[in-house]
């Protein structure tokens, strides 16, 4: 299973447009996608903005971001650069 | 009628009221549905799409910060855990409509818990959801009223971007909402369409419709059938603050010569309006604070703690800390003074001091631990060079670096080469020394039109002092009433002095007033100002020659 860990740079944290931009390309993936805080709880949704929204991922905090199967690599690399974008 | 809110989107707008009353009634709790689950689910599921391709379609009309958010709505309408949280309350026998209520209540809660930006985003579901449910009632959710010819003021409960993202400034004098915050989304759609806004405005809804209403989206203020004058009169105030609010940064004169603006602070709560105002730095640090209403002084760690709070709110600053000034009329707990007949002839400021050494050495130690290069040390109540050079060689002893002397006696004024012969820097207490010089106590308010800072006498010995300080190269300030004066700052800066601190709420109009002359205007009002007889007359003189300060309504 493939994995990204990214800190957050956003401002507004994963929240907003940063969330927005993240479940609508998490989406378009074929495969599941789980986010979850570096040693914090379990994983949730990466296509659902509201547990993205719950999960509340401040300016500064690390993600783990993983998924499985074909071209989980490509999409996992979007998705750490959005998340990584200030 | 008179409201006031959080004022959240700068301005004034007046109008008559538009009250927006959005009321989609709560599906029955156990509601549940007739005929298969399966079809129970589609209605769910097409109501869920539908109001997701509005938001997106509104998102796309609008354009901007209003399509990013009401994009971001359509994702939430559309929400995959949302979606199976629908389905199973279904298939447990939840009609579509209550079903949709608890699934959205449920999220709802999770984010409002959370409080500030995320709770205000709680909003937002609220409004997804009562149109979700509205579209499976067959009901229309409100419009707003046609486009007229006078703008109205929008009033409601809450306002959602779906409601307000297709509206124009031209339509829409304000906007008041009873809920919401600094980051809802009426607050950032508002500030990107420039119409005033004033959020979290309790009573806002109980305004009748079609009544005039005036928002002061700068101060909060909402008032119902406004007396006809009044928003004139709001406008001519922001217009003042406007035209303040031109001079930013160091303060200088029209011609660029420097002068330090610099905040009068009390108490570590003041130094956030300090550095609101845009102060340069910390002109007057009142250490009182840390010593009265006690019975014994206060620890090393409490002190480098205040001080050091002080040099980090003005990074690269300068922070000029007032050692202890207690006797007269502030006295000590701890330090019990002896009885005297005129205590603000007595044992004050340094020579209390120097009666208690120990209380010294505490706080210039603590002042050392701490120091930066901006921090400076300024004694209180100086009469005499001794009186300098004994303080000078304490704070050198402990390697405080810029030890300075406050120039409130008048045997000080006379004498100012000789003590900054001593002292790195001085800065004249304007107040006390009215009292000396005029020999009229300050807490009698029969003496008070001495204690005009326009005094021509007050006026020699500042100008007598700031001499002596341009002849030794050595900078003088003015921390006293008299520096908050727009007029006499300008005066303060023809006489040459280095530096002005005063009361953080004064420091916009002193700016201004000097961005609006010349350093040779100002002399001139300085020179103007000290040929006149009376306070009053050198007020009149040197106004003369600063046209500026009426152009800006000062």
């Amino acid at each position: 299973m493939g994995e990204r860990k990214v800190t957050v740079a956003a401002e507004v944290g994963l929240h907003a447009r940063p969330a927005a931009t993240f479940v609508q390309r998490a989406k378009q993936a074929s495969m599941d996608i789980a986010v979850a805080k570096l040693n914090g709880g379990d994983p949730v949704n990466g296509k659902s903005i509201l547990a993205i929204m719950a999960l509340d991922v401040r300016q500064g905090e690390t993600v783990v971001i993983s998924a499985e199967g074909d071209g989980s690599e490509e999409v996992l690399d979007e998705l750490a650069a959005i998340a990584a974008a200030p | 009628m008179n409201l006031r809110g959080v004022a959240v989107s700068p301005g004034v707008g007046q109008g008559p009221s538009y009250v927006l009353s959005v009321s989609v009634p709560e599906p029955p709790e156990g509601a549940t549905y007739v005929g298969e689950a399966e079809d129970e689910k589609a209605r769910a599921m097409a109501a869920l799409t539908q109001i997701a391709g509005e938001l997106e379609a509104r998102g796309n009309q609008a354009g901007g910060e209003a399509e990013e958010i009401l994009k971001a709505q359509a994702l939430m309408a559309e929400d995959p855990g949302l979606v199976v949280k629908v389905r199973s309350l279904i298939d447990r026998g939840l009609a579509a409509p209550r079903a949709v209520f608890e699934a959205f209540t449920k999220y709802r809660d999770v984010l409002a818990g959370s409080g500030g930006y995320l709770g205000e985003r709680a909003a937002d579901l609220h409004d997804i959801r009562d149109r979700v449910i509205a579209v499976l009632y067959g009901q229309s959710m409100p419009a707003m009223p046609a486009p007229s010819e006078e703008p109205y003021v929008l009033v409601a409960k809450d306002l959602a971007p779906a409601d307000t993202a297709l509206l124009s400034r031209g339509q829409v004098a304000a906007f008041v909402t009873e809920e919401g915050g600094p980051t809802s989304h009426t607050a950032i759609l508002a500030r990107a369409m420039g119409v005033p806004a004033v959020v979290a405005c309790p009573g806002a809804t109980a305004i009748p419709s079609g009544v005039e209403v005036m928002v002061d989206g700068t101060t909060g203020e909402v008032r119902v059938r406004p007396e006809p004058d009044a928003a004139a009169e709001v406008r001519a105030a922001e217009t003042r603050r406007t035209a303040l609010s031109f001079a930013k940064g160091p303060g200088r004169t029209a011609d660029g010569q420097r002068m330090l603006l610099l905040a009068n602070v009390g108490s570590p709560a003041d130094l956030e309006a300090a550095v609101a105002a845009e102060a340069e730095g910390v002109g007057l640090y009142r250490t009182e604070f840390l010593y009265l209403d006690r019975t014994a002084p206060p620890s090393q760690e409490e002190q480098r703690r205040a001080y050091r709070q002080a040099l980090r709110a003005f990074p690269g600053g300068r922070v000029v800390v007032r050692t202890l000034d207690g006797g007269a009329d502030k006295p000590l707990a701890f330090l019990p003074a002896p009885a005297e007949p005129n205590p603000a002839l007595g044992l004050r400021g340094l020579r209390l001091y120097r009666a208690h050494p120990e209380v010294m050495a505490a706080q210039l130690d603590a002042l050392a631990a701490v120091a930066e290069d901006g921090l400076q040390v300024l004694a209180p109540m100086v009469t005499t060079a001794q009186d300098a050079a004994w303080f000078v060689r304490a704070c050198r002893e402990r390697g405080l670096r810029s030890a300075g002397v406050m120039i409130e006696v008048p045997a000080a004024a006379l004498r100012a080469r000789d003590l900054l012969a001593q002292a790195d820097f001085a800065s004249i207490g304007t107040n006390d020394m009215s009292q000396y010089a005029f020999a009229a106590d300050r807490q009698l308010g029969v003496m008070s039109p001495l204690h005009d800072p326009w005094q021509p006498a007050l006026l020699d010995l500042v100008a007598m002092t700031a001499e002596a300080g341009v002849r030794s190269g050595k900078p003088i300030g003015v921390c006293g009433e008299a520096a908050a004066d727009p007029a006499l700052a300008c005066v303060l800066t023809g006489l040459g002095l280095c530096s002005l601190s005063m009361a953080p709420a004064a420091l916009p109009a002193v700016r201004a007033g000097l961005a609006a002359h010349t350093v040779e205007q100002c002399r001139t009002a300085a020179e103007a100002a000290r040929a006149q007889p009376t306070a009053a007359d050198a007020r009149a003189a040197a106004r003369a020659h600063l046209p500026g300060l009426a152009t800006l309504g000062l």
